[in-house]
């Protein structure tokens, strides 16, 4: 891909998030702290591909701790937000 | 239409990765309301698995055990945090993660600078790394390790490991600046110059400069400080997307970019204060000194338990206004019990929920939600603020400078022109407090303690709520 085809990406994906993030209701504001923080680690591909090629053993290790660092913030945020958005309940009906 | 079966994986794997980011776009999407949240939360992980499941797929993982054994290893690790945590330490638990992607970022840089061929960012005929890569490669190790080191000190703050109090160095701001100059300097000459040192200098001064840009900022001006790390481990991963010419990687580092942006600006707004002046830091540092002396001896009324559940029980009305003190105490259980007892009474009960309120923004609103405070009776400023005068008592636990109507009166006070809650407009006002000695982080003194229609309750919140319930059970 060129860089200007990226770079459109980048751009449009900037705006898509600043309306999406502005509809977010301020009693999420949490969560959603949470759970960017769980998909910023996306990261993890770039991790991947450090460990899974074998030409520099160098690469390699810093890959498999990027891994490591990038599946704790995977599973730990997706986790909390979960256990976070499970709580938030309406007035029961009596 | 045939297509070489080469060129026909590459377009599946970029097709994937799309996939995956606009999975990321409806995870947020869903936290428009709490009804849709968690299906938007399932989005993100099937985002997640898709993002991964593609990456593995497409490259001989040689590795394939060693790799299996870190995603279990972190996962677990992850996965037991998220379940044990306690809900008033979320602000640490998310300072800590943010640390996490950004030393995750440092180190897929420093790997794709140990071997670019396996990013495909290698020159064929020169040898070396692509030029416009190495750009993106410098600024996102900068900003990696700006959002780890800053997020460190985040956490040791907000976890109480270090004085909470902004600790200024003398000269801070030339010393910043030059140091960020130094740093974008460096990237620059990164483009001419592929040098380990300059990768390994520009990474050293980003971790230096992280540490410097937050040690001046404390307090109540955390929310906006954890909001702007938020952003940044977003910028970190959208540089290294750049690198990778992956397209969910984009796409989520420019949603969690600007995810972090908006809220941080928000936080900002709620306080009246520039972002620039946030960051500057140094906040409540002097204005603490400086309230002393104008303290003249003012009457004020203390209650007690009784008393407030007396008037809460002959009320028709109550809005309650937590803050930092009741997370601090704990108190969000006791508080839900005291609301039903008031609910049985027949009084309707309120909760008004000050933007900056706590330490990360909406964290006042995950506490009531965790003592299954249903989000119906849980309002924002803008939406309760002109029902206080039609209310009958206003029950303020651990929250001062949001309640502080200096910020309407007063231009010389420093929190003049934030948004407050007109609490001195109920009939009668209910403060729980500790002391009358200390004020709040602002260091101002708060008119409302003064009033002919303010009670006092000085007391641990938590202890004071329970007694109030006890007093109610009667």
């Amino acid at each position: 891909m060129d860089f200007i085809a990226i770079l459109s990406i980048f751009v449009l994906a900037c705006f898509v998030g600043y309306y999406v993030v502005w509809s977010v209701t301020p009693a999420l504001h949490t969560p959603l702290m949470a759970v960017t923080n769980a998909i910023s680690s996306v990261i993890i591909v770039g991790a991947l591909i450090a460990a899974a090629e074998a030409e520099s053993p160098a690469a390699q290790w810093l890959g498999l701790v990027g891994v490591l660092l990038a599946s704790i913030n995977i599973f730990g945020g997706f986790a909390v937000t979960e256990r976070m958005l499970a709580m938030y309940k309406k007035k029961d009906r009596k | 239409m045939m297509m070489p079966a080469g060129e026909t994986i590459a377009t599946l794997t970029a097709l994937a990765y799309l996939v995956s980011g606009v999975l990321f776009i409806l995870a947020l999407r869903g936290l428009s309301s709490p009804e849709t949240s968690r299906t938007g939360n399932r989005f993100g992980m099937l985002g997640m698995l898709i993002a991964v499941g593609t990456t593995m797929a497409t490259h001989d993982a040689v590795a394939l055990p060693h790799l299996v054994l870190a995603i279990a290893i972190g996962g677990a690790i992850g996965f037991f945090i998220a379940r044990r945590i306690a809900m008033t330490a979320m602000p640490q638990l998310v300072a800590a993660f943010h640390s996490l992607v950004g030393m995750a970022a440092v180190v897929v840089g420093a790997a794709a600078y140990a071997n670019p061929a396996a990013f495909g960012i290698l020159d064929a005929l020169t040898r070396e790394i692509h030029q416009a890569s190495r750009v993106e490669m410098g600024l996102g190790v900068a900003i990696g390790a700006i959002t780890f080191s800053g997020s460190v000190i985040a956490f040791l703050k907000l976890n109480g490991n270090m004085s909470g109090k902004p600790i200024l160095l003398p000269g801070r701001h030339v010393i910043n600046l030059g140091m960020l100059a130094a740093i974008l300097g460096l990237v620059a000459y990164f483009v001419g110059d592929q040098s380990a040192w300059v990768f390994w200098t520009i990474t050293a001064l980003s971790f230096l400069i992280g540490f410097l840009l937050i040690i001046p900022i404390g307090g109540a001006d955390m929310p906006v400080v954890v909001s702007m790390l938020n952003s940044y481990s977003g910028w970190a991963a959208a540089a290294m997307g750049f690198t990778l010419h992956n397209t969910a990687m984009i796409i989520t580092g420019a949603l969690v970019g600007s995810s972090g942006a908006i809220l941080s600006y928000i936080m900002c707004r709620a306080m009246n204060r520039s972002f620039l002046s946030v960051i500057a830091g140094g906040f409540g540092a002097e204005a603490a000194s400086g309230g002393g002396e104008a303290k003249e001896q003012r009457p004020w009324k203390r209650g007690s338990a009784e008393d407030a559940a007396f008037l809460m029980k002959q009320a028709d009305s109550v809005i309650i206004v937590p803050g930092y003190g009741m997370a601090v105490s704990q108190a969000q259980h006791a508080l839900r019990e005291m609301a039903d007892l008031l609910k049985k009474e027949g009084v309707s009960v309120k909760y008004a929920i000050h933007p900056v309120a706590g330490r990360m923004p909406g964290h006042m609103n995950v506490l009531l939600a965790e003592a299954n405070v249903p989000y119906d009776e849980v309002f924002e400023l803008e939406d309760i603020n002109s029902e206080f005068a039609q209310t009958d008592v206003a029950f303020i636990i651990g929250a001062n400078d949001v309640t502080n109507p200096a910020a309407k009166t007063d231009k010389s006070s420093p929190i003049y022109g934030m948004p407050i809650l007109d609490v001195a407009n109920a009939k009668t006002v209910l403060f729980v407090k500790r002391s009358m000695g200390g004020v709040g982080y602002a260091g101002v003194d708060n008119d409302v303690f003064y009033m002919d229609n303010t009670m006092m309750l000085l007391a641990d919140a938590k202890k004071m709520v329970e007694d109030i319930v006890k007093a109610l059970g009667h």
